[in-house]
């Protein structure tokens, strides 16, 4: 099945469609992870996006009912050079093919992604349609490509109720604007008793539960586009705890006074190292957003870079001097990518542990 | 922290000749290291004494030894050095052992010398098995269950508890020598036994075997601070149970999800961590393919051949990062000088696939046993990059520069059953993946051959779809080949020439279809970030897709052909020439581009060219980048045969050849034009003529006498030359060796047991410079690559060097020879010089020649390639004058890890290396040359002796001057009989006791001259390859044992000898 992948400018490219087919329209993202495209694909800060896999060979592992960050596809499409329809891996269910078509996910291979990924480098992200419809006419879609929006993506991701993971420990208010599942995971994993909030939960409703700490989720699109969130955060500011991640981070540095920005074409893969400025040491950390804190806005003496990617300089953790806050751009948790950094959830609940003393 | 201020002169550690296990990989890291090191500002001393490396070049270093890499000549080096640090985790195996030596030695102690990067403690963490198990058994992690035993009745205990199969692994040893899978107690027995004498400290692991697991390797690096990253990770596509480098290995990993790589690359961190390196190191995993669980199988604390393959899969510079970690940077100090805008604390992220494929010398040794298990095989290995692993695997194989009729051999299996078949692919065997194709291509199911090979089912579907397409091509014929179907074949990686086998149809006619399409390749760029960053670096493979990443710039610029994997016969030599060709081109201006393919060279470092294309070498590929690059032209006499043989093909394409004339390569190797040649010059040459027939061959023979030299006009995996002397042998030889017909004659040529010397050249069409004479230890009849070789030459008469150069001028101007050549010549009796063979091309001994003479030969030739003239440059014609200093070229072999194959020298060439001994003393340097080689030359204790009847009489003399060094004298019946004649004092050894006797150590050095060639039945033959199997030394040729014996004599005298820096003797 023939399908076409066309770019805002114009640009054409052409391959082979597979998992469902139709017409899907997105804003086109790359990632340079050579594993975890499970992971990736269901990964609501993907909400609305169409995602190209630098590496050329996926689906090799085929799918299987463990690797998922939530409890569907969030892409709107997918691009690679070569799905693998005689995939290997003792957890393999089925083929990645299977799995969008079930899904009603598009797909399209046999493209040149090296290309266009260095097409995105050098323009920045842009917007695009994938189609198996044919004839395909760009004339006809180019309206369509320029007026499409993300519109309020946290609300088409986040839970519509407070879900509870009992645990025995600490208890963790967790707002979700988009969670990965490992998050959950990884407090689970440290004895925490997790309650999953909704996006727009107010701060009065997620204090009530009398969390030990509280947990901001990633999550997809715009930071300033989250008003309501925002508001929330500054109100909860200096109340628990708080440990932030990705679009949690941004949110709460927007809270805070500071500013975000868009990023040419985001950071998205498994390999970006990051220092850890109190540490003095580098690590390796996934990563997944488009939009990053800018420096410059922040004030320096309520807030101070605690992380810094090695690669263009950007933020990558704040801490707040004046209270137990704490936030990263990158993914503690993995999922897909290195587990270098998950001593960060340590940290959190340690700090939830001292101002339980404090408090106490 | 920057760099540790104190740490002002490093001696770095080479890791001496190559051998299987250790080859040209470990003269990439060490080069990349004294480069990286001396950027830093730091005075570099170099120890290594293989000559045909590039870090061994006076530009490498400040100060460079080229001196045997013993304790006692290293130490030498230290005391005259006084340096702040040693460096030995870039030298291999070698390298480290020299450390832990140095270290016990108390030396460094002495004189406060640090060991820069892995301490002496980690090392031994990592290398010690009870040690290394311990460290693991604390962190959690699991090693299969094992034990070290230090005698063979601990190890048969073992046996009897766990059961069969079990691994032996001797500790402190390279390429995993003396080590094996024993299935039985017999087998087991033998290997351990043997084990146990290889291990420098007489230990041995034995352990469970995890057989049938994936193997996973990952490159770990670590600095001063504990910063982390995992340069790459790769996956064997054979099971464990094969050593990693005799196995087919894919970067990245392909059939682990993202939660096993991560596992273990936390596991890998954690080990580098508990391990304390700092530097680089390799860590082998075994994962269960049903389960998460795993094993930790080994970790090398220093680079190794798996990070040359890591760098040059990735782009990231591992040695050079490894060497600035080690006088104490950090990685998120040090620039990533690939997209020099990031730092070297990342991990890359590859957009394509890497494939490496070994290359076995079973071509040359056909009686070796091909059967791969946990004693790796391979001199050396290609590495290709596609899109998809069918394009990486297909380019590979196509690097390899064997010839199969098709792409994937599948000819080699054409007369096979399927239960052939099946039978044949339950042994890892070097050929299997080619019956493995067959048995596709036999309807023989994916699974079944799963269940069979235990290869993961991921690779065998690839190779189906590899199959399958060819059966579509085949169907299709060359009518039904539209542009879908051909640009499919060329996407999955099909030469043309084998779409033209498949269609069969002549190549030709796929070549016009593809200009009409037209169809071709993109260029893309390895750029270590899978296209997220602007990268600079010109490292480029070709692809079938839309994008070009290659920019060609407008200058004037030239490629230069590389040799591709590192195999008896042509080793790193040619790479050292390319490499000196390209710096040549840039002094003159002139952009450089290489296109070569072996992963393991300083060729194939993407800052040695202005331009790197890792490509096969084979006609299509070269032409397609010549097409993309439009060069002035190309040099093909610095890549051995390979390039050579690529000359006439891309002539033919109206390709300029830079250089000696495709014509005149020709008349040089075209047997009847280069005899009239001869005759015309009036230069002697043996007689011999062309049989058609047995009866033929015999008239020959009878017609010149015998001895007579014997090769077949036409190789094919089969026998070449030999050494005949009677018509029987003559007989044996035609009917088994050859497939005689008037297709593939036999040359028959008169064998002139006399002294063999060589020449190498330089000429620019008329002034022909002679850098110098080699005379050759061993007479001809051994081939030249075996043979120890001298310079100046001691025993030739003025007339004689006279005529030599006579005739080498003359063959250079007749040739119009433009650049290097090499002529052989053999003396007779009588002093007569006859012409052997002459190569229009760089030879083996261009590096030595270069190093002792100061003459900058590949230089020099590429300038003359370039249209100078040798008077211009400042040399005058004729034969140079000599050093002063005596250069000993001696070979190295690996046969220790080659079981089943005859150790005799003969007209074969067998050896893997080689190692030069420089001094003023000639004796001196040939004691240096000997104890580079690894000769171990024992100074007392009992000689067997054991020779064929030609060499009887010359024995006496050689056992008299044993027995005056107070020797003791051991013989087989005959040499017995004959030396207990003319009145020698010598022990009997019968032929069933000479096992015994050398397995329970009283045999120090055997003497063994053959009989017959080839026959793997022989009693000499069980004698040399028991004597090589125990680690006993074994001569077989009588001018190598005077030549033991003249150094026996001065070590004997206590003699102590000098060391030299090149700048000592090369001006």
């Amino acid at each position: 099945m023939k399908a076409v992948l066309a770019l805002e400018d114009g640009t054409l490219f052409e391959g082979e469609g597979f998992g469902a087919e139709g017409e899907v329209v997105g804003e086109i993202v790359f990632n340079t992870g050579m594993t975890g495209y499970q992971e990736v694909l269901t990964d609501p800060s993907y909400c609305g996006q169409v995602v190209i896999m630098t590496y050329p060979l996926i689906g090799n592992y085929g799918i299987n009912i463990e690797d998922i960050e939530s409890s569907k596809l969030q892409v709107k499409g997918f691009i690679v050079r070569e799905q693998c329809k005689t995939p290997s891996n003792w957890r393999s269910v089925e083929t990645l093919n299977d799995y969008l078509k079930r899904n009603r996910i598009i797909g399209i291979e046999g493209i040149d992604t090296r290309a266009l990924t260095r097409m995105l480098r050098d323009k920045g992200t842009m917007k695009g349609i994938i189609s198996t419809n044919t004839p395909f006419k760009f004339e006809d879609k180019v309206d369509l490509i320029k007026g499409y929006e993300i519109k309020q993506p946290v609300y088409q991701v986040t839970s519509r109720k407070v879900v509870h993971y009992g645990g025995t420990g600490l208890k963790v208010a967790l707002i979700d604007y988009g969670i990965k599942r490992n998050i959950i995971r990884s407090l689970l994993k440290r004895d925490c008793d997790v309650y999953v909030f909704p996006a727009w939960s107010g701060p009065e409703e997620i204090l009530d539960i009398h969390p030990d700490g509280i947990m901001l989720s990633n999550g997809p699109g715009d930071p300033k586009d989250c008003e309501k969130e925002i508001n929330t955060i500054r109100e909860l500011m200096g109340r628990k705890p708080i440990f932030g991640i990705c679009l949690g981070h941004q949110l709460t540095a927007l809270a805070n006074g500071a500013d975000t920005g868009k990023l040419k074409y985001g950071h998205r893969g498994c390999n970006h190292p990051v220092k850890d400025i109190e540490k003095d040491i580098t690590y390796i950390t996934s990563q997944n957003h488009g939009y990053a804190v800018l420096e410059e806005s922040m004030d320096k003496g309520r807030m101070a870079v605690s992380h810094i990617n090695m690669n263009d300089g950007t933020v990558e953790g704040v801490r707040y001097l004046d209270m137990p806050v704490f936030t990263v751009q990158f993914h503690p948790e993995a999922a897909p990518g290195p587990a270098d950094t998950g001593y960060l959830f340590d940290e959190f609940i340690e700090m939830m542990r001292e101002q339980k003393k404090v408090e106490d | 922290m920057p760099k540790v201020d104190w740490i002002k002169k490093v001696l770095v550690i080479g890791s001496g000749p190559i051998i299987i296990g250790q080859a040209a990989e470990f003269d990439y890291s060490g080069t990349q290291a004294c480069k990286a090191l001396r950027e830093e500002g730091i005075e570099v001393v170099l120890v290594n004494s293989n000559p045909a490396t590039i870090m061994t070049d006076r530009e490498a270093a400040d100060r460079v030894y080229i001196e045997p890499i013993t304790l006692d000549f290293v130490k030498k080096i230290i005391r005259r050095e006084k340096p702040d640090g040693i460096l030995a985790s870039l030298g291999g195996q070698t390298g480290l052992n020299m450390a832990v030596r140095l270290a016990a030695d108390g030396i460094l102690d002495e004189m406060k010398i640090e060991l820069l990067g892995t301490s002496l403690q980690s090392i031994k963490k990592a290398e010690d098995r009870e040690l290394f198990k311990l460290t693991m058994q604390e962190i959690g992690e699991k090693v299969p269950h094992s034990v070290i035993v230090t005698n063979l009745q601990e190890a048969v205990a073992f046996a009897r508890k766990v059961g069969f199969p079990i691994i032996i692994r001797p500790a402190y040893t390279l390429g995993g020598t003396g080590g094996g899978i024993a299935g039985n107690m017999e087998e087991f027995k033998y290997i351990c036994g043997k084990g146990l004498k290889l291990s420098m400290i007489n230990q041995v692991l034995l352990e469970q075997s995890v057989a049938g697991w994936k193997e996973i390797e990952y490159e770990v690096m670590r600095d001063g601070a504990d910063n982390c990253i995992v340069v790459c990770n790769m996956e064997n596509f054979d099971p464990v149970g094969v050593h990693t480098g005799d196995s087919i290995v894919v970067a990245p990993s392909q059939t682990l999800s993202d939660v096993e790589y991560q596992m273990l690359r936390s596991a890998s961190i954690k080990i580098i961590r508990a391990l304390d390196i700092k530097g680089g190191c390799n860590i082998q995993f075994a994962l269960n393919p049903h389960s998460f669980e795993y094993v930790v199988i080994e970790v090398n604390p220093r680079v190794s051949r798996s990070s040359a393959l890591a760098s040059k899969a990735t782009g990231y510079p591992i040695a050079r990062v490894a060497a600035k970690i080690a006088i104490g940077l950090n990685l998120d100090e040090i620039r990533n000088s690939v997209t020099r805008n990031t730092y070297a604390c990342f991990e890359p992220s590859l957009d394509y696939v890497v494939a490496k494929v070994p290359r076995w010398p079973f071509d040359k040794f056909s009686t070796a046993d091909r059967s791969l298990g946990t004693q790796m095989k391979a001199t050396g290995e290609v590495m290709a990059i596609g899109r998809t692993f069918e394009e990486a695997l297909l380019k590979a194989i196509d690097s390899l520069d064997v010839k199969f009729n098709y792409q994937l051999g599948l000819s080699l299996f054409e007369s096979k059953s399927a239960e052939e078949l099946i039978e044949f692919m339950k042994k890892p065997h070097d050929q299997r993946i080619f019956a493995i194709c067959k048995a596709l291509q036999k309807g023989i199911s994916a699974q079944e051959i799963v269940d069979i090979t235990q290869i993961d089912i991921f690779f065998i579907k690839k190779l189906e779809k590899i199959v399958n397409l060819a059966e579509e091509v085949k169907n299709s014929g060359i009518a039904w080949l539209d542009y879908d179907l051909y640009s499919k074949a060329k996407k999955i990686g099909f030469g043309d020439s084998y779409i033209a086998n498949l269609a069969n149809v002549p190549l030709d006619s796929i070549l016009e279809l593809r200009h009409k399409f037209p169809v071709n390749p993109v260029y893309k760029m390895v750029d270590t970030c899978a296209g997220e960053f602007e990268a600079v670096t010109p490292y480029y493979y070709s692809t079938y897709e839309e994008k070009d990443d290659a920019v060609v710039s407008d200058k004037r610029k030239v490629v230069v052909l590389g040799s591709g994997p590192i195999r008896i016969g042509q080793g790193i030599e040619f790479d050292y020439c390319s490499v000196h060709s390209v710096k040549a081109l840039k002094e003159l201006g002139i952009e450089s581009i290489i296109i070569n393919n072996n992963p393991e060279t300083v060729s194939t470092d993407f800052d040695t060219s202005d331009k790197l294309y890792f490509e096969p070498l084979t006609k299509e590929c070269v032409l397609d980048v010549i097409v993309k690059e439009k060069p002035l032209g190309v040099i093909v006499q610095f890549g051995g045969q390979t390039a050579i043989n690529l000359a006439a093909p891309l002539h033919k394409e109206g390709v300029k050849i830079l250089g000696t004339s495709v014509e005149d390569i020709d008349v040089a190797e075209d047997r009847d034009k280069f005899l009239k040649l001869l005759e015309d010059l009036e230069i002697p040459i043996p007689p011999g003529s062309t049989a058609f027939s047995v009866a033929e061959a015999k008239s020959i023979a009878a017609g010149i006498g015998y001895p007579v030299l014997v090769r077949p006009s036409y190789v094919l995996g089969g026998r070449a030359m030999e050494i005949v002397y009677d018509d029987q042998t003559l007989e044996e030889y035609m009917n088994m060796a050859v497939d005689i017909s008037s297709r593939h004659p036999v040359l028959i040529d008169k064998y002139i047991l006399g002294k063999e010397v060589e020449v190498d050249g330089i000429c620019d069409g008329s002034d022909v410079l002679i850098p110098g004479i080699m005379e050759h230890v061993e007479r001809a009849g051994v081939h030249s690559g075996d043979s120890i070789a001298i310079y100046p030459p001691r025993s030739l008469s003025p007339k004689t060097k006279e005529t030599i150069v006579d005739y080498t001028v003359k063959l250079a101007k007749a040739l119009k020879v433009v650049g290097l050549f090499n002529i052989q010549f053999v003396l007779d009796a009588n002093h007569k010089v006859y012409v052997i063979e002459v190569n229009p091309r760089a030879s083996r001994t261009v590096p030595v020649m270069s190093k002792i003479t100061g003459i900058p030969m590949v230089n020099v030739a590429t300038k003359l390639i370039m249209g100078g003239r040798l008077k211009d440059l400042g040399y005058a014609p004729g034969l140079a004058e000599e050093a002063e200093f005596y250069a000993v070229k001696a070979p190295v072999f690996s046969f220790p890890k080659l079981t089943t194959v005859d150790t005799f020298l003969g007209p074969e060439m067998k050896s893997t290396g080689e190692v030069m001994g420089v001094d003023r003393d000639f004796k001196t340097a040939l004691y240096k040359a000997l104890v580079a080689s690894g000769l171990k030359i024992p100074e007392r204790g009992n000689v067997l002796l054991s020779v064929a009847d030609r060499d009887k009489e010359e024995c006496v003399a050689v056992a008299r001057r044993l027995s005056e060094l107070d020797f003791k004298l051991m013989a087989t019946r005959n040499t017995h009989a004959y030396l207990s004649k003319a009145g020698m004092d010598v022990e009997y050894v019968s032929s069933e006791n000479i096992r015994n006797y050398i397995q329970s150590d009283r045999v120090a050095l055997v003497i063994n001259t053959p009989t017959k060639g080839k026959i793997p039945s022989t009693a000499g033959f069980l004698l040399r390859r028991t004597a090589i199997e125990y680690n006993v030394p074994c001569i077989t040729s009588l001018d190598t044992t005077h030549a033991v014996l003249e150094v026996l004599e001065m070590i004997l005298h206590r003699k102590d000898s000098d060391i030299y820096t090149l700048d000592e003797y090369s001006k």
